[in-house]
């Protein structure tokens, strides 16, 4: 069974919440849609206070290149347009709405009918995925449009769908692969054509059968889509490691996946792209698992992007456990610790998990010992005690000359550190000041 | 509502840590603690109960009073230097004191003059141990003879090491073959030798006890086999060539890689993840290195045994290892 | 006897042969060294902070010598007795620059038990300024996690345990500015250090509108610009809903601090006024007032 070259270390799994069917979460009394929900700058608002938007309405528009369109997730009134604090605190701008009803532009499909027959050109639906705001959910909410517009000189090869979730606790895309097969297999049609590339790939760890069981039957019935199960090793849905499984092809340093002919686009981006194209329904939702060792019951949601993190956890949860030490939105290894409970979802938002304190706390750090757990565990073939140390001593250019920059911070340095040093908190340091380092030379 | 904790990702850590694998080390030697009890008797167990004691004593009278830091001595790397310096000395009476003072200059010179664990460049039980060699070598090269199995007195016999024995008789002029089927010298059967029933330090003695520990850290992932083999096929192969060009002089290579301290310094000593290199290359650079000076010690040293001094050697240049072997990146 | 005599010989033409080798190795890559850079380099204070921009001490007095001037090139830590030293060496003359000291200018009300969260990784600002605002809440204000105490030479910058914000000794720092490069928020600025030690600076670099900031922290400025206005010396402006005053036209009068309506603008080194209800202090007063110009005082408190 396929994985990836090298390094890689297996967390505990706790994928708990498996079996929580998706549910639709209650629309609450207020949304606030943050402008800047993806990779670039953010979008400019287009509608102004007092207002009257549909959901699915264009609210915010993408005017840069890196940028990508922002729809109103509900239907009522604009009550400002300001700035917000996201999930970490900082002031993003955001369009503050009142929900009134759930009246939804005219042009999108609510019905539940599947359709399959997809008659647009690539260039159309490269336009279309621009329109409506489709971004890779993922982690990286990397605008679609601009991924699946390959740039002249570069051809693509493989298409990959990441369906690996390696992170532990989370859910959400071995349900949506379990309820919408067959929406997430025209889903990957539709990218296979926009790149036109022969065969789609898509990549799903062995540890969920069901999902795999369920993709293989649908995949029978498409043209060109090859479902792979992989060997059950984090990282593996780490971009460059999930093309060196499924290709064996290696991303050189500070090159792109086009650049071996492969684009991977997360599971859950087909489905929004199956619902984008095919039914006209802008990206305005989320699959998102509530899921934690401690809490009584695991969810896994469909909610509106602009609903907060508190009506989340009041609506699963009733209230915030006592015992709730850290709430992360994504995965334990690489997802961010939440410090604003009323900050709203964005797009991309996979999970909330409520760890309890123990659970969260770090254990103290002690000397290094130099036992190289953490060069074994690198999937990029890294040394991150001699970037720890580097990074303590400020010499920042010796650490870009050992490929710092090559790190995809996935946190398996310190999951593996007998001595729990902060390893991957060193490396992101380092790794800015060698950022701000090169644009000061530039 | 209490505060939120924040960190940067990740949000888990494995259950590994530096106190685990210490603990599992000491497990894994105690195999070694059980055959010395058996050759040698109470002598064994009060040298690495001393040596083990001093050794946890000095580390937290160290961080307590000179160094004023909290104490480590519970991360067991304390304990596992003790149990080594005390598988490295012969089980005689008088080393039940001497331990005393091997513990001193391990712990003190080997281990905290550097900072304490983790910057020592050299394996402090084998500091020790050398320092020991160097201050008493008549009382380091007096061995006991493992007379019976589980000798109940501790005044054993006392004799020399089969390698001790051998060079000792090589240097009178004799041939190896004629000093080997000399039975008044009593050289152990190579039964005796896989077993452990021959004169020599405490741990060293059984290859059995000493590949049950070193599976143990195999499995548990603490060591990995690429310093232990690379050091034993050196100086099997060395020994070997050695031993078809001139049988008369060298030693075979089975008995060569059996006797002494090899097995107990690859797996043991050698692989100490402080002082032996990161990367894979590195490691088998660094095992070489460690058979190549044992086996030249050995035939042409002054002393019959030299992986102490093989490994403190390659101990030395471990650095050097390390900034010239990097691992093979993911993609260049 | 023979073998002795053999090793001694071995080694001494050996020995001699070397020191020949190393004579004329020594001849032939020797570098002229301006001895004015020794004698400039024992002057300066050797601390490498790093304040005047160059690699260290010794860097800088390369450059003293090189330049045969003082221009453009100043030890910020050494102040005027240095550069007084530097100029009688260089043979010229140098204005004696306003003395200056670290002021840090916030102080945050949510730390301590009233954090809102609890950072639990790498103890550094600038790391943790990546990761979110910080767990006071103000995503402008101090992290408190002391990177400015480890970038200073001197030993001038303490983490104060009530606060968890750094206290500047003010008679160690030597306004060399390492603090100011470190802080990855720049809360700390180096200000003249005022007559007589007095200084009013606004204690608080929030920049959000007024309703946000204050709800972010009671101590905040909400750019109302009631300092602005009382200011008769033009030395006070709002700027993106947050007041600075400029030290340079600053004279001291204090009316900023009365109209000041959260308290952000602070005041140190003033002596504390007389207590109106206790008519006892007041006997001592003029006397207390010459010594309160204490290091708490000036860094933490608004009298």
């Amino acid at each position: 069974m396929k994985t990836f070259s090298m390094g890689g270390v297996h967390p505990e799994e706790n994928k708990i919440s498996t079996s929580a069917v998706i549910e639709s979460m209650p629309l609450p009394d207020q949304v606030v849609v943050l402008m800047n929900q993806h990779l670039g700058a953010p979008a400019t608002p287009v509608v102004a206070k007092g207002d009257q938007v549909k959901a699915g309405q264009l609210i915010g528009e993408a005017q840069t290149f890196m940028c990508a369109n922002v729809h109103s997730p509900v239907s009522g009134t604009v009550l400002k347009v300001d700035t917000c604090k996201d999930a970490f605190g900082l002031a993003k701008p955001a369009v503050y709405i009142q929900v009134q009803g759930d009246e939804w532009v005219d042009t999108v499909d609510r019905t539940p009918d599947i359709k399959r027959q997809c008659d647009l050109s690539p260039a159309e639906i490269v336009d279309k995925l621009k329109a409506m705001g489709v971004v890779g959910l993922g982690g990286a909410t990397f605008p679609a449009h601009i991924k699946y517009a390959v740039p002249p000189g570069k051809k693509a090869e493989y298409l990959i769908i990441n369906a690996v979730e390696c992170e532990p606790y989370l859910t959400s895309d071995h349900r949506v692969m379990l309820e919408h097969a067959e929406e997430i297999c025209i889903g990957v049609s539709i990218l296979r054509k926009a790149l036109g590339v022969p065969v789609a790939h898509i990549g799903i760890e062995n540890n969920k059968p069901e999902p795999i069981a369920v993709m293989t039957a649908m995949a029978r019935q498409f043209e060109g889509i090859h479902v792979e199960p992989l060997r059950v090793k984090y990282p593996q849905g780490a971009e460059k490691q999930l093309i060196n499984a499924i290709t064996g092809r290696k991303v050189p340093s500070g090159k792109l996946p086009i650049d071996v002919g492969c684009v991977v686009s997360n599971v859950g981006t087909a489905f929004a792209v199956y619902e984008a194209i095919q039914k006209n329904k802008p990206l305005v939702e989320n699959i998102l698992t509530v899921t934690g060792k401690t809490l009584p019951v695991q969810h896994n949601y469909q909610v509106r992007i602009g609903i907060s993190y508190n009506d989340i956890i009041r609506h699963a949860l009733g209230a915030l456990p006592e015992t709730a030490g850290k709430i992360i939105s994504g995965g334990p290894m690489m997802g961010k610790a939440v410090c604003n409970l009323d900050a709203p979802t964005v797009k991309g938002a996979s999970s909330l998990l409520v760890m309890d304190e123990a659970e969260s706390r770090r254990q103290p750090e002690t000397a290094c010992i130099r036992c190289g757990k953490c060069v074994s565990a690198c999937p990029m073939g890294l040394e991150p005690y001699l970037f720890s140390a580097l990074v303590r001593n400020g010499r920042f250019e010796d650490a870009q000359r050992r490929n710092i920059l090559d790190c995809i911070e996935c946190g398996c340095c310190f999951f593996s550190c007998p001595a729990c040093k902060p390893l991957t908190d060193e490396i992101r340091l380092g790794k800015n000041k060698v950022r701000a380092l090169m644009a000061k030379k530039k | 509502m209490k505060p939120l904790n924040i960190s940067g990702s990740p949000h888990v850590h494995s259950d590994e840590s530096t106190r685990r694998i210490m603990w599992r080390v000491n497990l894994a030697l105690v195999p070694m603690l059980l055959v010395a009890l058996a050759f040698f008797g109470l002598n064994a167990l009060l040298i690495s109960l001393v040596s083990v004691l001093c050794c946890c004593f000095f580390q937290w009278a160290i961080e307590k009073w000179i160094l004023k830091v909290p104490s480590t001595v519970s991360d067991g790397s304390a304990v596992v230097t003790g149990l080594l310096l005390a598988f490295n000395v012969p089980a005689t009476a008088d080393m039940i004191w001497l331990v005393a003072i091997g513990a001193l200059v391990a712990i003190g010179i080997g281990k905290m003059s550097f900072g304490g664990l983790g910057r020592n460049p050299f394996n402090p039980a084998l500091v020790g141990r050398v320092f020991m060699l160097i201050s008493f070598p008549v009382q380091m090269t007096t061995w006991p003879k493992p007379a019976a199995w589980f000798p109940v007195s501790t005044d054993t016999v006392s004799g020399a090491t089969p390698l001790g024995l051998i060079k000792e008789q090589l240097s009178t002029g004799r041939t190896l073959g004629d000093v080997l089927h000399d039975p008044s010298l009593g050289l152990p059967s190579l039964s005796d030798i896989i077993l452990g029933h021959m004169g020599g330090s405490l741990g060293e003695i059984s290859a059995v006890a000493i590949l049950i520990g070193a599976i143990y850290l195999l499995c548990r992932r603490i060591i990995s086999w690429h310093i232990p083999v690379s050091f034993i096929a050196t100086a099997f192969l060395l020994s070997g060539v050695l031993h078809l060009c001139n049988p008369d002089r060298f030693l075979d290579p089975v008995t060569t890689i059996l006797t002494g301290g090899i097995m107990l310094g690859a797996f043991f000593m050698a692989t100490d993840m402080v002082t032996s290199p990161m990367s894979r290359g590195g490691q088998l650079l660094f095992g070489f290195g460690c058979g190549l000076l044992t086996i030249i010690i050995r035939n042409w040293g002054a002393y019959p045994e030299g992986v102490s001094f093989a490994i403190l050697l390659m101990n030395a240049v471990t650095p050097l290892i390390n900034r010239g072997f990097h691992p093979r990146r993911f993609a260049v | 006897m023979h073998s002795i005599l053999i090793a001694m010989l071995v080694l001494g033409v050996a020995g001699a042969l070397f020191a020949v080798l190393l004579y004329f190795v020594a001849q032939k890559f020797k570098v002229d060294e301006n001895p004015l850079i020794d004698e400039i380099a024992e002057v300066l204070p050797g601390a490498n902070c790093g304040g005047c921009g160059k690699a260290g001490c010794r860097a800088l007095a390369e450059a003293f010598a090189r330049q045969g001037n003082m221009d453009g090139l100043k030890c910020p830590a050494g102040g005027d007795a240095v550069a007084q030293k530097v100029a009688a060496l260089l043979g010229c003359v140098t204005e004696s620059a306003e003395p200056m000291v670290a002021v840090v200018r916030c102080r945050p009300c949510h730390v301590g038990d009233q954090a809102l969260t609890r950072y639990d990784g790498l103890k550094d600002c600038s790391f943790a300024h990546s990761l979110y605002t910080g767990a006071s809440g103000c995503s402008f204000g101090c992290l408190g996690l002391g990177s400015c105490v480890e970038a200073c030479q001197f030993g001038a910058l303490t983490i104060d345990p009530a606060t968890h914000t750094p206290v500047v000794d003010e008679d160690a720092c030597t306004a060399c500015g390492a603090c100011v490069k470190t802080c990855p928020r720049g809360v700390i600025e180096l200000r003249a250090k005022g007559r007589q030690n007095r200084r009013v600076f606004v204690g608080c670099v929030n920049k959000e509108k007024g309703a946000q900031a204050r709800k972010t922290c009671d101590n905040a400025c909400i750019g109302c610009g009631k300092c602005e206005k009382v200011c008769p010396f033009d030395a006070v402006h709002v700027d993106n809903n947050l007041a600075y005053i400029d030290f340079s036209k600053c004279k001291s009068c204090r009316k900023c601090v009365a109209e000041c309506p959260t308290g952000a603008i602070q005041s140190v080194g003033f002596p504390v006024p007389p207590a109106k209800p206790a008519p006892a202090a007041e006997a001592v007063a003029p006397a207390q007032g010459q010594a309160v110009e204490t290091k708490l005082q000036s860094s933490t408190l608004n009298s």
